[in-house]
């Protein structure tokens, strides 16, 4: 009875309640949007991190992955070191570049080197992936190499799956010549996970890069992921370690220390998001303490009423309690809802930014993030009735009925 | 006549009601209201009563005494055996649930509720279940001549008819004292003679009733008549049984 009671209270004032409804969902969404954002970030960078089960990236001493163009000499040692810990089931050496392509629409590509059995840097979406190389030495030049590109190489080049086209390195401006120059067979189109979606890039066998760049190159890589088993932070840390004081030319950053680094450089966006949850909280509250608080007063003939036919004060005070709980639940749903969209748009937009991995989200729905915005919209609902249901279960029901006659 | 019984034709009633000495006091915006000044009352059960007076004379405020609603700042209200001042808030309103039925001159129905959710109300507060409180619903709006209108609105119904529903409704857990204030206050002449007409069967039916009213007209519907001057008992007088 109490939430037929409710309901009809609510249903009282439609254009009231729907307007209260809106400002809520607004609130709501916000606020699930913030709570998204707050946490999306860091678990879109892990999962992205974590998308090949590499745990460890080792990169030049002192510097972050592909945070500069420095690359890490001595490479086949490293890697041979590496793969001959117990511990470290898989490494996958990378070497980036930047390739000329000569008789393309567009003039250069990102490429990134890689040993097409265990790298971590894309999934092939169309087509085939890399062969692997029959004999793994040091390529000759005749010989034609394979590779996958982006989508974004193939719509801006022009080049389909299947075309074999000439990439150069070393070029010289003036003469309009290349140092190095091999055709290359356009297997497959794949998704690559750290490359801007908006930047052209290959994948081509790491012999092929180094051949390119030339004999300085043979034993060079930019970056190695390893892969650690089994893959507790423990052992990720003793691997780690390891690396750290076996390698000295190498910092070994683990997927841990590499998400704590990108929250401290993101921490304003947490800060922003949690203030403007706070803003949104405190709106969806007021809303509710508002409108519960005129319907209360608007309906102190009728309470006291109630309270005179024999209704508890606590029974007052759940019916109002439950008014602003229907209305802040409601509201709080279609929140729910209005954040969902917002935020895909949002996200959609954030990812357009210049320089953002492809696969990076801003806003990553999880249940979690929905319960906890749900919870505290529950309680701040809750709270925000409690004073006008308060104030109605406590109402002098002598004094309210003279009041009412008098008008 | 004793304390606990009043003399209703030869034979001796128990008291429903019992005021001695009734003070109350009240601040109305800044203004000190006395409101009702040393009043003894005996209503017996099963009388109907109207009490009546000119405007501001206090009987709103008695009656509120009378239902429980208020307390007095002297003096003793005793209903069915019961000091009221002694009752806490909890009691005092169950009380009222069980053994008090109230009718405003407002009626005060929710108005987004049916005549039959009206009725209910009190019922789901008394903790009948739910296919119970819908006979007794029924049977109640029957009662009072709606039996056909349990799905309408207050909107949708006349005056006469939502006071009926707030009759009903104050009926609706079988109270031993009825209270009405200013029962035909917002009804044409028809229609009031018509809702007395249903206090006088409620009346014949053993329900005690007593009505506030400026209307000496109306006043005259009712068994005995006290009429207040000023917060005090002007006079007290019973007609034909």
């Amino acid at each position: 009875m109490r939430f037929t009671l409710a309901w009809a209270t609510l249903r009282r004032h439609p254009v009231r309640t729907s307007l209260a409804m809106l400002g809520i969902a607004v609130a709501a969404a916000l606020l699930l949007d913030m709570v998204m954002l707050s946490t999306g970030m860091t678990t879109s960078f892990r999962s992205l991190l974590l998308t090949r089960g590499y745990q460890l990236r080792v990169a030049p001493k002192g510097t972050l992955p592909f945070d500069s163009e420095a690359t890490i000499t001595g490479a086949q040692a490293i890697v041979a070191a590496l793969r001959a810990n117990p511990s470290i089931v898989a490494v996958s050496p990378t070497l980036g570049a930047t390739l000329s392509l000569p008789d393309s629409r567009i003039p250069s590509t990102f490429a990134l080197g890689v040993e097409a059995a265990v790298q971590g840097d894309y999934t092939v979406e169309q087509g085939s992936d890399v062969p692997p190389p029959i004999v793994d030495t040091m390529e000759s030049g005749t010989a034609t190499t394979h590779a996958v590109v982006s989508a974004t190489f193939l719509a801006r080049s022009g080049h389909v799956i299947g075309d074999t086209i000439s990439v150069s390195a070393g070029l010289n401006a003036q003469l309009r010549t290349a140092a190095r120059s091999k055709r290359v067979v356009l297997t497959g189109m794949g998704r690559f996970y750290y490359i801007p979606a908006e930047t052209p890039v290959m994948a081509l066998p790491l012999t092929s890069v180094r051949w390119l760049l030339g004999p300085g190159y043979v034993d060079r890589m930019s970056l190695a992921m390893a892969e650690v088993r089994p893959g507790d932070s423990a052992s990720v840390e003793r691997a780690r370690t390891w690396i750290a004081t076996t390698q000295p030319r190498v910092t070994a950053i683990s997927t841990e220390t590499a998400i704590r680094q990108v929250e401290e450089r993101l921490s304003y966006f947490r800060q922003l998001a949690f203030v403007l949850g706070a803003i949104s909280l405190g709106i969806g509250f007021l809303l509710v303490t508002t409108l519960v608080t005129l319907s209360v007063n608007e309906r102190r003939g009728e309470i006291a009423v109630l309270r005179a036919i024999g209704t508890q004060r606590i029974g007052v005070l759940q019916q109002v309690l439950l008014e602003g709980l229907m209305l802040s639940g409601a509201g709080t749903l279609a929140g729910l809802l209005l954040g969902l969209v917002t935020a895909r748009w949002l996200n959609s937009i954030l990812r357009d930014f210049p320089g953002l991995p492809a696969s990076f989200d801003f806003f990553v729905w999880s249940p979690d993030a929905a319960l906890r915005a749900l919870l505290l919209l529950f309680v701040s609902g809750l709270l925000a009735g409690l004073l006008p249901a308060w104030r109605a279960s406590s109402l002098p029901i002598a004094r309210a009925l003279r009041e009412e006659a008098v008008g | 006549m004793t304390s606990d019984s009043v003399m209703s034709g030869a034979i001796a009633v128990p008291s429903v009601i019992q005021c001695e000495k009734v003070e109350r006091r009240y601040v109305m915006g800044d203004t000190p209201v006395h409101a009702v000044r040393g009043i003894d009352l005996d209503i017996a059960r099963g009388d109907f009563v109207a009490i009546t007076g000119p405007s501001g004379c206090g009987k709103s405020t008695l009656l509120h005494l009378l239902g429980t609603v208020d307390i007095p700042t002297s003096g003793r209200v005793i209903v069915d055996g019961r000091d009221t001042a002694r009752m806490s808030d909890r009691d005092a309103t169950d009380f009222r649930l069980r053994h008090i039925g109230f009718v405003f001159q407002r009626f005060y129905l929710m108005p987004t509720l049916s005549a039959a959710e009206n009725v209910e109300l009190p019922l789901a507060e008394a903790g009948m279940a739910r296919a119970e409180r819908r006979v007794r619903v029924r049977e109640l709006l029957g009662y009072v001549g709606l039996g056909s209108r349990l799905d309408h609105r207050p909107t949708q119904l006349s005056g006469g008819e939502q006071q009926r529903v707030a009759i009903a409704r104050a009926l609706a857990n079988g109270p031993s004292l009825l209270l009405a204030d200013e029962p035909t206050g917002e009804l044409d002449a028809d229609t009031g003679a018509s809702l007395l007409e249903l206090f006088a069967q409620l009346h014949r039916d053993g329900t005690t009733l007593v009505f506030v009213t400026h209307d000496a007209v109306v006043a005259r519907a009712a068994k005995r008549v006290v009429r207040l001057h000023d917060g005090r008992i002007a006079s007290d007088t019973r007609g034909a049984p």
